[in-house]
């Protein structure tokens, strides 16, 4: 019997549900693909590297393979000095992000000022990289330097030379696998949240990022322009901790664990030593919360408030 | 269970993959509803224990949203689709082994599918939150086996038509698979920035339109009528739905993005579509609730008929919600709230999770052969869901009405959170509610199982009384 009396019916159904995914996933595919990224895109594509949820060179979300973001204000070549800059380290092994492996991501004007004055057709992986986000004035439009190739800088020398390093690419994995986006939102609506949480993001703003992570459950403040905010990394730290040792109604999780076993001094963390010291503050007990340890650098607390500060 | 693995095919009793769906969904819903249960009391008291780590809500909300997603609600559809479909068709199912294999494939997947999650490694796109490899298990092993039982069992049917659940089941299925791996080519394939997110989208309300919804549905226009004694009052209007939730519901996805920079066309196309899925809704719940006439007295007296209708009642409220809080009009005061909390609970709590309940009590008690142990424990189970349901879709309704008024008026959001206390302690009682009624579910299918009266043979179990 089959569905041979069904024959119209099938043919109906194929037909509908094409036209629904030609409508709702080619055509806004299309349109979303030709955008051009802008210069956020481009920085956030360098500061966070080719995948922050699961992928192959960080199954379990460990923040490994990710570009480091370092602050400059010395040529890393001569050591003379140079306005305050920021370049994104690709160390030798570490993916790129889909901008520089499928350049049309880009958009048409920036794929060519990248690849002309950029020169990042010449950037390899296996050597590693540092690249820069530069604007050409002529045309106005944001562009990446590939400063390995223009300017010779290897991230050795670059890391070297770094005044600060910003872990934010392996922080934004963190971001991901903690959770933290089911409650803080990385999206300013476009309606009503200018005044609280800043500038909505553009369409461009997003090329090559992935997952976005908009969040869509917001529980929390959004944290878009949060470094914007909030700049303080001894406030972040106490928050991270324990956030009701800042904002006494915060429902937030404590985050103390990813501070893992040693902080900044290489003394051992005691957590259950920490929170009966806590509870007998909040208790009233203790008129001082315990001192709470500066965490290390190789921590997953550090990536996170690196993440964190560096969204402005 | 596991005798039946390697069994001939003969052997198997019919309708024993239904009944290892169905007692599976209701451990699942268990788990499901003890999780969100969990997540609800951090979110009232963050510091209520100390020192468990691996509880972190962090990691915890998406277990608790893909053990009531695919544990509680897909397993129950599976249930239902195994015993519906072959007795719509006048038939036996396809194969009884091949629906075995799926339940217990389905059950490994989903306990590794969800330790991934809770230690963190996931995709971080909401509602695909599955890691690829995991992806390609779900589509292949949980899901495609499912499919091609109910494919084959409505092809070798004995009846000459089609009913309508079987065209809902046939279709959606269908649409399942291929939402599932369309939606998911993101992370096959590395797409990224809006084309992602939107991708993301597109897949939650996809699932959610053309999986959840109107297979819950489906189970109703068997259900009714079948314990009722009614026919269903419309073909054609069955119809209707039908083919305007292909049509209809298929397309709004950009609606859950409307305060996102997508392309405007797409939001307005998608805000126009998501008032037209009232087409689908109203048609159908006319359908059944006219499918009713002069056996109302049966929503009192029948505890299947009773969380049936009540689930359709539900999908009112949950379908003007839907087709009128996703247009900008409203969309820009409750995007992002509490608000969508609840409406998501409305359907997959209210709506969907009635209709399912009902399903698996009346499959159960079909293919035991037994009548329900206890009408009371039922009753209870019923009263516990509403009420738990009642209360959380309250609480968290106005919680979303709160959040909606501080972003107006430019409110410190720590003052959101005081303002929100009360409501989020309400939240975590009703759904802790849910979570005990659903204990007693479980024991009251056990006692079924165990000690429920025998159904002779050619007898539906609506004909004979209760005995508690």
């Amino acid at each position: 019997m089959a569905f041979r009396e069904y024959k119209i019916g099938c043919w109906m159904f194929g037909i509908a549900l094409s036209t629904s995914m030609f409508v709702t996933i080619f055509l806004p595919g299309l349109d979303i693909s030709a955008v051009s990224s802008t210069d956020i895109a481009l920085e956030k594509q360098l500061t966070y590297g080719h995948e922050s949820g699961f992928s192959y060179e960080d199954p379990f979300l460990s923040g490994a393979g990710k570009p480091i973001k370092v602050v400059l204000t010395k040529d890393p070549m001569n050591g003379s000095p140079m306005d305050k800059t920021n370049a994104y380290v690709f160390e030798a092994g570490t993916p790129f992000p889909s901008g520089l492996t499928h350049t049309h991501v880009l958009g048409e004007k920036v794929k060519n000022l990248s690849e002309s004055k950029g020169r990042i057709g010449s950037a390899n992986e296996d050597q590693g990289a540092v690249f820069l986000v530069r604007l050409d004035e002529a045309s106005d439009t944001p562009y990446i330097e590939n400063a390995s190739a223009t300017r010779g800088w290897t991230p050795e020398k670059v890391l070297a030379a770094a005044d600060q390093t910003i872990m934010a690419g392996s922080g934004k994995t963190m971001f991901v696998r903690e959770g933290c986006w089911w409650c803080h939102t990385l999206l300013p609506e476009q309606t009503q949240d200018w005044q609280s949480f800043g500038r909505p993001p553009m369409l461009g703003d997003f090329n090559g990022e992935s997952p976005t992570t908009f969040g869509s459950d917001r529980k929390a403040p959004d944290l878009l322009h949060v470094g914007a905010r909030n700049s303080s990394r001894e406030w972040m730290m106490l928050h991270f901790f324990n956030p009701r040792l800042v904002q006494s109604h915060s429902i937030m999780p404590r985050y103390d664990y990813l501070w893992g076993d040693k902080d900044a001094k290489g003394n051992p963390i005691d957590l259950k030593a920490w929170d009966e010291a806590y509870m007998k503050y909040a208790a009233g007990e203790t008129p001082y919360p315990p001192e709470v340890p500066v965490p290390a650098d190789n921590s997953d607390a550090r990536y996170l408030i690196d993440f964190v500060l560096n969204l402005k | 269970m596991l005798k039946y693995l390697f069994a001939k095919e003969s052997e198997i009793p019919q309708g024993t993959t239904a009944i290892f769906f169905g007692i599976s969904s209701i451990c699942w819903f268990i788990i499901g509803t003890g999780l969100g249960s969990f997540n609800a009391a951090k979110l009232a008291f963050p510091d209520w224990y100390h020192g468990l780590y691996w509880l972190q809500f962090g990691h915890m909300r998406q277990v608790h949203v893909h053990a009531v997603i695919f544990g509680w609600i897909a397993m129950a559809f599976a249930a239902s689709m195994m015993y519906i479909t072959p007795a719509l068709g006048n038939t036996k199912l396809w194969s009884e082994k091949l629906g075995v294999w799926n339940c217990l494939l389905y059950n490994v997947g989903l306990c590794l599918a969800l330790a991934l999650l809770w230690s963190g490694v996931t995709s971080g796109r909401e509602y695909s939150d599955h890691i690829w490899p995991i992806d390609l298990y779900i589509a292949f092993v949980m899901v495609l086996p499912w499919c091609v039982n109910v494919w084959m069992t409505i092809i070798h049917r004995r009846t000459q038509g089609i009913y309508t659940s079987n065209w809902f089941f046939a279709a959606c299925m269908f649409m399942t698979v291929i939402v599932f791996l369309v939606g998911n080519l993101p992370e096959f394939f590395h797409l990224t920035g809006l084309n992602e997110a939107y991708m993301t989208w597109w897949f939650a309300h996809n699932i959610l339109g053309l999986l959840i919804t109107p297979v819950a549905a489906a189970i109703t226009y068997y259900i009714v009528p079948k314990i009722t004694g009614n026919p269903l009052y419309s073909h054609r209007v069955g119809h209707l739905h039908f083919w305007s939730i292909v049509v209809f519901y298929s397309t709004p996805a950009a609606h859950h993005l409307m305060s996102s920079p997508l392309p405007e066309w797409l939001k307005s196309f998608a805000s126009v579509e998501g008032v037209l899925i009232l087409v689908p809704a109203i048609a159908y719940v006319c359908n059944i609730l006219l499918t009713m006439q002069g056996k109302w007295s049966m929503f009192v007296n029948n505890v299947e008929i009773k969380f049936t209708i009540t689930g359709v009642l539900l999908a009112i409220p949950l379908n003007m919600q839907g087709g009128f809080q996703q247009t900008r009009a409203i969309n820009w005061y409750i995007h992002g709230t509490g608000w969508i909390v609840a409406h998501a609970h409305l359907a997959l709590l209210g709506f969907s999770t009635f209709a399912e309940a009902a399903a698996v009590y009346y499959g159960l008690q079909v293919l035991l052969r037994r009548k329900l142990y206890s009408l009371s424990l039922a009753n209870l189970h019923f009263w516990t869901l509403l009420i738990g349901f009642s209360l959380y879709w309250t609480s968290m309704t106005i919680a979303g009405l709160i959040q909606g008024a501080a972003k107006i008026y430019e409110v410190p959001y720590v003052d959101v959170v005081i303002a929100e206390h009360p409501y989020m302690i309400v939240r975590w009682l009703g759904g802790t509610l849910v979570f005990l009624g659903n204990i007693v579910w479980l024991y009251n299918m056990y006692m079924t199982a165990r000690y429920g009266d025998e159904v002779p043979a050619g007898r539906q179990p609506a004909e004979l009384a209760y005995v508690r």
